[in-house]
């Protein structure tokens, strides 16, 4: 969801790069999405359900593919349809809105089930949250509305001291919802290392992943493995031969017979939880640090995301569709993930992934959007005074003189 | 320490322009900063530069005759190693053939006018018959005398700054047989674009030639170098600049603040620093913003076309001229400002933004510097860019968040740009030419 090169000058409300953005979204399509989906759907089929997967999908990605790549939603669905599939639940526009709104958070939650059960006929019934954004209170949250059985939260070592990831806990505070945590090492094994020349295990091959998998068994029960899906095919290109790994995993996986695939909501129902989790403070999947720092780590971050969330009374004001969809669309996590400056200066990952040249252009361009919009409600508020007050005259003409 | 073949510390014949506190530009603070790091590091420098010969009845009577040739004097305060030899010149840097000429003659009608009141046989004293007649002719009587004084010294290498000194350090190498080194601030192609002085270029180009190895201050530098001079590639290295940390840290909260924002443009008033944008720019910004003021703090010949400028831009109330400043009147206006801009057409390196972020001055630098290969935390754009330009500049007065973080960053990255580096790495270099064949 990438803005326009937006200047203090500019006045139109067109801030989306819509050219940008479909061609982004017909290579990641062609990349990544098509083939993965197709060889994930060949897979399923071939193992006739013992192979099962969950996709975390938002919204707003998926109508860019509805509007730019249409075969992509397609294949989505194809595989809804094998019954092997689970999609979870998360935030319609990727978003922090938990952080800053519990009324928007819950918008755009049930705006994305609306979403999912309207393409692929199913209800999510397992959260994640942006950027595997978690704590207490967010288990809770959920847990109060009844409508998830489970949620998935980074198995970040500080939260589980000496507990392993490869079980199902209970959030803090919770009776019904169960927790899933993200085994992060083999996780990352693929997402992050796979290619990687310099790592004493390349190259990583299915048979030696699904070794380590075995390890676990005695001591676990469930291995989470949740990855960017651009793992497959844009972050690890096809030539690395990522594709045919996943292709071999899971006959792999499958040899060992206490092994088996589960989708997040078969694994809440299989096993009992076996702790309580408790995580006080917000943690997520990100950097080393597993905090929020790549979103909210300098001024420039919590002052714009500050400001966007300041204007939702106003924006809601309005009554105008257009400006609350413009308004969420500026909520996508990556708008603040640009204007990260932590490592800006070593060029690391955070540069790679970011369209502008600097932390800086991209908060600059972020406030002059945010400004126009501003400018927007205001005049929409305007408009709507002038129409009551109007209304309002016409219905003392209607008064009786008498 | 570096020391050569025979063990001792490597001692270095320097050529330079100027020296603070006499300083017309960069080349003067780089030169200092370059100096100072390698007395520290222990390395021996013979620093030679010209003696400035002034047109003012108030200092000429003081004079140092060409005759006299050169001296040993005291320079700055605060070297161990270094030692300082001045010879009397009308060279001034930064200022073209035709500069010299006026002011040789200005030179030479305030001595008439001073010393035919002295009455007889004191014309001739300091009339500036001695220099050269002409800027070319100048250099080159310069040369023949810094040679001369390289005879009498003890070094191991010359080093060179810039184009007036090449035709000494030339000079001086034919005459000791000692390696050449010719360090390039700046290029023809920077201070005048494509109407390049055929004569300078050729002096510049010979010097690169002639010299073993050739510094560029930045990899732009050194592309020019290799593309316009045509040297190989394999003797030009880059040493970036460092910056002098401003030593009253403790008072640098002390900041000058009023309701009014200020833009500064801090630099010589010449085509290279591309004025005329910096007002276009501003034009923009006070389209959509009201309390703002733009300072111009310099001189150079385009200052009255750009006073003019201003006022045909019809921003004039809102422009401030202050003419060259110095010492304390740069950092007092690095304690008023909010942001620097620094939109220069062609800027080898341009040690001014770190100055400015040294003063907590954010800064905005075009993409055509040196400095903007070593800064991260700064705006880049392309000098031509009005709209960017201003775009920026509105962003940082308004937004108080993007000042901040660009400041702290900024102030922190500069740490890592210290002279001593860059006397390290001339050190190593100088260490690999005096290594025998």
């Amino acid at each position: 969801m990438r803005l326009r090169h937006y200047t203090v000058f500019d006045s139109n409300d067109n801030y989306f790069d819509d050219h940008k953005n479909a061609s982004i979204c017909r290579k990641v399509a062609h990349k990544c999405y098509l083939p993965a989906n197709r060889l994930l759907l060949d897979l399923i089929r071939k193992y006739d359900g013992r192979f099962r997967i969950a996709y975390s999908i938002t919204g707003v990605v998926l109508e860019q593919f509805e509007a730019y790549c249409p075969e992509v939603v397609s294949t989505f669905d194809a595989l809804a349809a094998t019954g092997c599939v689970e999609f979870l639940g998360e935030t319609y526009y990727h978003s922090l809105s938990f952080l800053y709104s519990q009324v928007e958070f819950t918008e755009q939650v049930d705006k994305h089930t609306k979403m999912i059960e309207y393409l692929f006929g199913q209800t999510p019934r397992v959260f994640r949250n942006t950027e595997l954004i978690y704590n207490n209170q967010l288990a809770a949250a959920l847990d109060t509305t009844g409508r998830f059985d489970g949620v998935i939260a980074e198995g970040a070592d500080h939260i589980l001291g000496s507990r392993s990831p490869n079980f199902v806990y209970r959030p803090q505070g919770c009776d019904n919802l169960k927790l899933l945590l993200k085994n992060y090492a083999l996780s990352d094994d693929i997402a992050f290392r796979f290619s990687n020349r310099d790592w004493s295990q390349w190259p990583l091959t299915a048979e030696k992943f699904a070794s380590w998998i075995d390890d676990a068994n005695g001591n676990g029960q469930v291995i989470n493995l949740f990855m960017d899906y651009e793992t497959f095919g844009e972050h690890q290109w096809a030539d690395t031969g990522i594709f045919d790994f996943l292709s071999h995993l899971p006959e792999s996986v499958l040899r060992h017979s206490d092994n088996s695939f589960k989708t997040p909501s078969e694994v809440i129902h299989a096993y009992e939880a076996m702790d309580v989790i408790d995580v006080p403070h917000l943690i997520s999947w990100a950097d080393t640090e597993r905090d929020l720092s790549a979103w909210l780590g300098n001024a420039m971050q919590s002052n714009a995301i500050h400001e966007l969330y300041r204007l939702e009374r106003t924006v809601r004001a309005s009554r105008d569709p257009d400006i609350l969809s413009d308004w969420r669309k500026l909520q996508v996590s990556d708008h603040f993930y640009y204007m990260c400056t932590k490592y800006f200066a070593d060029g690391d990952v955070h540069k790679y992934f970011n369209p502008y040249d600097s932390p800086y252009d991209s908060y600059i361009n972020f406030m002059n959007v945010l400004d126009n919009l501003r400018g927007r409600c205001a005049a929409a508020a305007q408009f709507e005074t002038i129409e009551l007050t109007s209304r309002g005259r016409k219905g003392e003409s209607h008064v009786p003189a008498n | 320490m570096s020391l050569n073949p025979e063990g001792e510390s490597i001692r270095v014949f320097m050529l330079g322009w100027e020296f603070p506190p006499f300083i017309s530009g960069g080349l003067g603070t780089a030169c200092y900063g370059l100096t100072r790091a390698m007395d520290s590091l222990g390395i021996k420098v013979t620093f030679v530069l010209p003696k400035k010969v002034h047109g003012h009845y108030a200092t000429h009577v003081k004079l140092l005759t060409p005759e006299s040739r050169h001296e040993t004097e005291t320079g700055p305060p605060g070297f161990k190693n270094v030692q300082f030899r001045w010879i009397p010149s009308t060279l001034e840097p930064y200022s073209t053939p035709q500069e010299y000429l006026d002011r040789l003659e200005r030179i030479r009608t305030n001595h008439h006018e001073l010393f035919s009141s002295l009455g007889e046989g004191a014309e001739h004293f300091g009339s500036g018959e001695h220099y050269g007649r002409d800027m070319y002719g100048e250099v080159q009587r310069y040369a023949a005398i810094a040679a001369e004084l390289a005879l009498r010294e003890e070094f191991d290498i010359i080093h060179a700054h810039d184009w007036m000194t090449y035709p000494a350090g030339m000079a001086a190498a034919a005459t000791t047989g000692k390696p050449l080194v010719v360090h390039v601030h700046s290029t023809e192609f920077d201070r005048s674009g494509e109407h390049v002085n055929q004569m300078i270029y050729d002096i510049e180009r010979a010097g690169m030639e002639r010299a073993h190895r050739v510094f560029a201050v930045s990899c732009r530098t050194r592309n020019i170098v290799i593309n316009r001079y045509g040297i190989p590639g394999e003797k030009v290295d880059v040493i970036y600049n460092g910056v002098e940390r401003n030593d009253d840290r403790a008072f640098s909260d002390t900041r000058i603040r009023s309701d009014e924002k200020i833009v500064l443009f801090l630099g010589r008033i010449t085509m290279q620093k591309g004025p005329e944008y910096f007002l276009q720019a501003a034009q923009k910004v006070l389209g959509v913003m009201d309390n703002v003021k733009f300072v111009m703090a310099g001189s150079g010949d385009l200052m009255h076309r750009t006073i003019e400028l201003a006022a045909d831009l019809g921003i004039g109330s809102k422009v401030l001229f202050t003419g060259f400043l110095r010492g304390d009147e740069v950092r007092q206006i690095y304690k008023m400002a909010d942001l620097y801009v620094m939109p220069s057409v062609s800027e080898p390196f341009g040690i001014a933004p770190l100055e400015a972020l040294d003063h907590d001055v954010p800064v905005i630098i075009s993409k055509q510097s040196g400095v903007s290969e070593v800064l991260t935390h700064a705006l880049k754009v392309d000098f031509w860019d009005v709209d960017e330009i201003a775009n920026k500049i509105v962003a940082v007065l308004k937004y108080p968040q993007l000042r901040s973080t660009l400041k702290d960053h900024g102030n922190f990255e500069i740490r890592k740009l210290r002279w001593t580096d860059s006397a390290r790495k001339c050190a190593s270099i100088y260490e690999e030419m005096l290594v025998p064949a």
